[in-house]
């Protein structure tokens, strides 16, 4: 068989199908934008954020980039290989607050570098 | 017994796909590892950001006008680009290339738009003196601690660096959008299939740059208007 060939043959989803998941990402954009105002803990809001960005990625590779009309063994070659390594990258998280906690907090001023002692 | 006559006689049952297992040509398997290369580029980097974000005083300046209208109005680009491109590639199945053609250069468009929209956006930040490792004077005053403790000045590393990588994909992509465009009708379907992918790709990660480094850094309390 020859896949070039079969590739021209049928290209999945229709135009409608195309504009809804176009209108589903503008509508969770805006639900981000909308976030950015309401008063909440930054964790939450993190938390929130990447979830939506997430299901909006998810939609771009399932439908834009027609992954999900792709053969499972590509699939499965791609997806879960990329996404152990991401979450792999998060080892050296837990340092940042470590780090943080290692900076010198400033009660009222900061400290002003001692003067050098004189040799006898 | 050879290799190539071992796979001859290898059921293809086996594999579901006979000698094409993933049923995609050569060309877009490697278009897909190249993006899963890029998409561990764009990870490390963001990951990096919040590692820094984490670590320190992280200033929150954007106010609603310029940056979050800028920035809303370029996502509408992107996302506008990823409809038109792939009504690009649908019509190219279809065996309609001027059709294609044509959506094609509409992508283009958006893309350029996305561009000279960011690089506003940009020149506004470094009027007000945002600089790779230096914040602007008056910044540094609002966003230091009641502790004392000042904001870090990597904000400007960490928001150059990623956004200008990715502005850099957007720009060769539109330079590989107007070679496809001008070729279309020599190139095989999957050749602009492939193209395509490389755009969605593009879009893709400013769908995790915007509300990482944007909508996390909104200046709600209007803090730089005072």
């Amino acid at each position: 068989m020859d896949a070039h060939a079969h590739a021209e043959e049928h290209f999945a989803g229709s135009n409608r199908l195309f504009i809804s998941i176009w209108v589903w990402l503008l509508g969770l954009t805006l639900i981000e934008i909308f976030l950015a105002y309401r008063p909440m803990p930054i964790h939450y809001m993190l938390v929130i954020l990447l979830g939506l960005s997430i299901i909006k990625a998810a939609l771009i590779m399932a439908y834009f980039m027609h992954l999900r009309f792709e053969r499972l063994s590509l699939i499965l070659t791609i997806v879960p290989m990329l996404v152990v390594c991401i979450c792999l990258l998060f080892v050296f998280f837990p340092d940042s607050f470590r780090s943080a906690g290692l900076r010198y907090q400033f009660k009222e001023s900061p400290p002003v570098a001692p003067a050098p002692v004189e040799e006898p | 017994m050879s290799t190539e006559a071992h796979v001859g006689t290898f059921p293809a049952v086996d594999w579901e796909g006979g000698t094409f297992p993933y049923r995609v040509g050569h060309r877009k398997l490697g278009m897909w590892l190249f993006i899963v290369s890029d998409s561990l580029t764009f990870s490390a980097l963001l990951i990096g950001y919040s590692y820094l974000r984490a670590s320190n005083v992280w200033p929150t300046p954007f106010p609603f006008y310029p940056s979050i209208v800028f920035s809303s109005v370029m996502t509408f680009c992107l996302l506008s680009s990823s409809l038109t491109m792939v009504f690009g590639v649908s019509a190219s199945s279809k065996g309609d290339k001027a059709k294609a053609r044509k959506w094609i250069l509409l992508t283009i468009f958006f893309g350029v738009a996305f561009i000279v929209l960011h690089l506003i956006e940009w020149r506004h930040l470094i009027e007000e003196g945002l600089r790779p490792f230096f914040l602007p004077e008056h910044w540094v005053q609002v966003f230091t601690t009641t502790e004392g403790v000042p904001p870090s000045p990597l904000f400007g590393a960490t928001f150059f660096t990623i956004t200008g990588l990715h502005m850099f994909h957007v720009a060769s992509g539109a330079v590989y959008l107007g070679v496809v465009a001008a070729r279309v009708k020599k190139l095989r379907h999957e050749d602009v299939e492939i193209s395509g992918l490389y755009w969605h790709f593009v879009d893709l990660v400013w769908m995790f740059v915007f509300p990482l480094i944007y909508i996390m850094s909104v200046d709600v309390g209007g803090h730089l208007a005072r």
